[in-house]
């Protein structure tokens, strides 16, 4: 599992791709620590899944830790963009009560941060 | 081998209410609008054809299973109040004069309250013997039938009744099986139970709440039921539920039991200790969730998928 990050303003975007099992949720856990610090700035995570075709339960267990971790000071997560198997295993496990499910990657971050779209917006005009 | 299930709710009995079941009564009526029953078989067979949720019911006893091994003896996992129903099939079969196999995964009180009321512990000459892996089971039977909590001391029984302390880890001989006790984690803690016999292996596991990202842990889960034909599993809560706002509550989910099922290679996952918050129709819709869920991470041979009800049997 591959999971690069990249800010936007303040909100930080990671971009799983494969299978979010065992060793999957380790490097999701690795790539999001850095904005669960205490001390980050940062308003919110959104785990981008587009390219992500199974999360087990230890993925999940991850992003709960990090919504955990987020809330606690008063930071926000959510997750985009979910392939149909993955929208059902949130349905499933009822993780879609307990974390914000999105459509697409520019909701998600628009739903946390007005500066995080806009830096979103300007570098998709970039590119 | 048969598994027997007596009582399958979790925490407290509960009981189908006057709603739950008018709208059954509903459901089967507008199901039958216009259709003609020429004879009792056909009614029937309309009445067998009918969903789980609207034509039969889960039940509210708490927690007891029957292991029938063909043996002489009595064997079952805890004295919840589906111990009652048991005691009464037992006496049916021929009870007196027997032995009672007893497994005690813990004393909370919902796996210890049917025990006044098993009759069978009232009569001379039967044999109860109470197995656990805590030091405290006599102590808490006894204590459940105090004076002012209720009024028939446990001196009363006149059944020859013994405690057995087994250590985990280890295999023990009792009624022809081999039985493998594992520490679960549990307030107070609780004991799981593996029971072989003729090739056959049936895994009793409530009250565990497993924690997903301990890998050591989760392994010597998958190695307690590797194999076997039967994991009766504690699936009370939705796995969001389980890792947040009940998290430490000692239970466990069914997304865990169907990942830690098929790691194991087992043929049979039956979910047990349901939430007594849930209606028929809420098991019946996590019971076809974790249909699918098995179906979506399966990688070998599928995988039997059941959710117990009061009355089930299952043949190994």
């Amino acid at each position: 599992m591959h999971c690069p990050t990249h800010a936007y303003a303040d909100v930080v975007v990671a971009a799983a791709t494969g299978r979010i099992d065992f060793a999957g949720a380790q490097a999701l856990e690795a790539a999001l620590a850095p904005a669960l610090e205490p001390g980050s700035a940062i308003r919110g995570v959104v785990v981008d899944l587009s390219r992500v075709d199974y999360i087990s339960s230890v993925g999940l267990r991850v992003l709960m830790v990090a919504a955990k971790a987020l809330r606690a000071r008063k930071a926000a997560i959510a997750v985009a963009s979910l392939q149909p198997v993955v929208a059902e295993i949130f349905e499933i496990s009822r993780f879609h009560h307990v974390v914000d499910v999105r459509g697409n990657l520019r909701d998600a971050i628009g739903a946390i941060s007005p500066q995080a779209l806009a830096a979103y917006d300007r570098t998709a005009e970039r590119t | 081998m048969r598994v027997r299930f007596w009582g399958t709710r979790g925490s407290i009995p509960v009981a189908l209410t006057v709603d739950g079941l008018r709208r059954k009564l509903i459901a089967a009526l507008r199901g039958a609008s216009g259709r003609v029953f020429r004879d009792e078989a056909e009614l029937e067979a309309y009445v067998d054809g009918l969903s789980f949720a609207d034509g039969a019911t889960f039940g509210g006893h708490t927690s007891c299973v029957e292991i029938e091994n063909g043996g002489p003896d009595f064997v079952i996992c805890d004295l919840g109040t589906g111990v009652r129903p048991f005691g009464q099939s037992a006496l049916s079969r021929d009870g007196s004069g027997r032995t009672y196999h007893v497994f005690l995964s813990h004393v909370h009180w919902d796996h210890i309250m049917g025990l006044p009321f098993f009759t069978p512990a009232y009569i001379p000459g039967n044999r109860v013997v109470i197995y656990g892996g805590h030091a405290h089971l006599e102590s808490a039977l006894r204590r459940q039938q105090e004076q002012p909590s209720f009024p028939v001391d446990f001196s009363t029984f006149r059944a020859d009744i013994s405690f057995v302390r087994l250590e985990p880890g280890r295999w023990h001989d009792v009624a022809g099986m081999r039985v493998l006790v594992k520490l679960q984690r549990h307030g107070g803690d609780s004991f799981g139970f593996r029971f072989e016999q003729d090739g056959k292996a049936c895994v009793y596991s409530t009250d565990s709440e497993h924690d997903l990202g301990n890998r050591k842990e989760t392994d010597s889960f998958v190695e307690f039921f590797r194999g076997a034909d039967l994991v009766i599993f504690d699936a009370m809560y939705s796995l969001a539920d389980a890792i947040s706002v009940k998290a430490d509550w000692g239970h466990s989910s069914n997304i865990a039991g169907v990942e830690l099922c098929h790691a194991a290679g087992v043929k049979h996952l039956c979910m047990f200790h349901h939430e007594p918050a849930f209606d028929d129709a809420s098991i019946a819709r996590v019971l076809a969730d974790t249909r699918r869920y098995e179906e979506i991470c399966r990688t070998g041979a599928p995988m039997t998928v059941t959710a117990a009800y009061d009355g089930m049997e299952i043949d190994l």
